[in-house]
């Protein structure tokens, strides 16, 4: 027998036991329900697997009477706008400002505090600043999952660039690298593969804020849409959506993860 | 041409002494080799020539002028390891060097430039021995692969000098005769003067023209710090006559 911490399932074995957990937590939902809704048909805290089907298909499939719009895929719209372009937004500041901080001393010694303060403020707790600055449109929204990724980003890059070995550096001026040469083909390309972890690491935080921002002031969007029908207990409506919001940060997750593989092969750790 | 001159080169650190009074003149197109125990301050002279590093006191210059305060194209550099760039394949490595003086912003050749830079990137690559592994990644080479494209790129714009840093301490034993081979072929192909620091005191003497051993004259057992090291040999060797065997050496300096 050998020792657990040498105990490798095979692929199928893999497989089986990644379900492994989704498939008790169906069944305990299932058994729940079931068990519910026996004792009281009108029961809303764990509804019935057609219950979300109904919904599914009246949200998913069919126009709004009210609005004329098909519910779903205008949250859906509404919200991956924002949360796209502030992850670009957050993007382009983190590798510009990781760039800068952490290839030219004088511009870390500049605003390396700064960026090190920023990230601690609790970007909730400015969210009425945005909202009374910005007004309660698109922007503020942006700007809060900017204000609360970016800095985190900006940090994360910026400490790939210092651990990048002096040797590279001094061996590239050595081949006549001025400063802009040294950053754009030597330690920019190094840093790409690092953004993409560190957006991957906050995709979490920035769907926080967008339903946070959301739930508080807006028109549609899937946070909205959840926080609406909070107050009718519509568990049949919040819980699609959650599982809905939930398969979309992972597909970005992996579509960043493949894109990682894809376009820097030589940082795959072997 | 490249000469180096060392008057009266003091180097410290606060307290700590590691370089006192060195004085020594290199000629043009001298192999030398740099023995010496660890903290000695060989690394800290190579440093220095390398522009990463100021002298404290004294002058060191390169044909007369003092060494530039920053690593440039006239001294290469081959550090032990970490000195390849891993996001770029093998030419590519080779490319940089000839990218960095062709094109100030972009750092990329095109045309015509770019297929003169790949050939002669080429035909190091070729020499080397390394022609198979073009367009693989640094990380996909074995250790004495890594070091021979190292080498290969440090050479590339031919610098007036070079500066190894115990290019082979990783290295297995049974490979360095082929590394010998290709920085002796490299030297003689560029008018390079070399300066290569190393532990392997056989490697010392097959491959220089003049052999350094930085030791400490003095000693204080109670203030280790207060003595710095400077050249306590300085051996010219004969090539020739000294590849196959090594001579007898003062029993201290083999210890050290």
């Amino acid at each position: 027998m050998p020792r657990l911490v040498n105990l490798h399932p095979s692929r199928g074995g893999a497989l089986a036991l990644g379900a492994l957990p989704f498939l008790i937590l169906i069944a305990a939902y299932l058994f729940g329900s079931a068990a519910r809704l026996a004792e009281n048909p009108d029961d809303k805290l764990l509804p019935a697997p057609s219950a979300f089907m109904e919904t599914l298909q009246s949200y998913a499939f069919e126009e709004d009477k009210r609005s004329g719009e098909v519910l779903w895929w205008l949250d859906t719209g509404a919200s991956m706008k924002r949360l796209l372009i502030a992850l670009g937004i957050s993007a382009f500041i983190g590798i510009v400002g990781g760039l800068a901080i952490g290839a030219l001393p004088m511009v870390r010694s500049l605003f390396g505090p700064f960026v090190a303060a920023l990230a601690m403020v609790p970007p909730l707790a400015i969210l009425p600043i945005l909202f009374i600055v910005l007004g309660l449109g698109e922007v503020a929204k942006i700007a809060l999952i900017v204000f609360g990724v970016a800095p985190c980003i900006v940090r994360d890059v910026s400490l790939r660039a210092g651990e990048l070995p002096k040797e590279q550096l001094i061996k590239a001026q050595t081949l006549g690298a001025s400063s802009w040469l040294l950053s754009t083909r030597v330690i920019l390309p190094q840093l790409w593969p690092r953004l993409i972890d560190a957006l991957r690491l906050t995709l979490g935080s920035a769907w926080l804020f967008l339903i946070a921002a959301e739930a508080i002031a807006s028109t549609e969007g899937l946070g909205y849409r959840i926080f609406l029908v909070r107050r009718y207990m519509a568990m049949d409506v919040i819980l699609p959506y959650v599982i809905w919001i939930t398969v979309l940060a992972y597909t970005m997750d992996w579509l960043l993860r493949k894109a990682r593989a894809r376009w820097f092969p030589w940082a795959e750790t072997r | 041409m490249a000469s180096v001159t060392v008057k009266h080169l003091w180097k410290e650190y606060g307290e700590q002494i590691v370089l006192e009074n060195l004085s020594l003149h290199v000629a043009d197109r001298e192999f030398v080799t740099i023995i010496g125990a660890s903290g000695c301050g060989k690394t800290t002279f190579l440093r220095m020539l390398l522009g990463v590093e100021q002298p404290t006191k004294g002058q060191l210059l390169i044909d007369g002028q003092p060494v530039p305060a920053e690593p440039g194209p006239d001294r290469g550099i081959v550090f032990q390891r970490y000195s390849l760039f891993p996001h770029l394949s093998v030419i590519e490595n080779l490319l940089l060097g000839l990218e960095f003086s062709g094109s100030r912003w972009l750092g990329k050749l095109f045309g015509a430039k770019r297929r003169a830079a790949v050939e002669k990137a080429e035909s190091l690559l070729e020499a080397i021995g390394l022609h198979a592994a073009r367009d693989k990644y640094p990380s996909q080479l074995s250790g004495g692969m890594q070091q021979r494209l190292s080498i290969a790129q440090s050479v590339i714009r031919e610098p007036k000098i070079l500066l190894l840093d115990e290019p082979f301490g990783a290295l297995d034993p049974g490979i360095t005769a082929d590394m010998h081979e290709i920085i002796l072929r490299l030297w003689q192909a560029n008018r390079m003067t070399v300066f290569m620091i190393t532990h392997d005191l056989k490697e010392s003497f097959q491959l220089g023209t003049r052999l350094l051993v930085f030791d400490k004259r003095r000693h204080d057992p109670h203030a280790p710090e207060r003595y710095g090291a400077t050249v306590t040999y300085d051996i010219p060797l004969n090539r020739k006559k000294h590849t196959m065997s090594t001579p007898a050496l003062p029993a201290e300096l083999v210890q050290g």
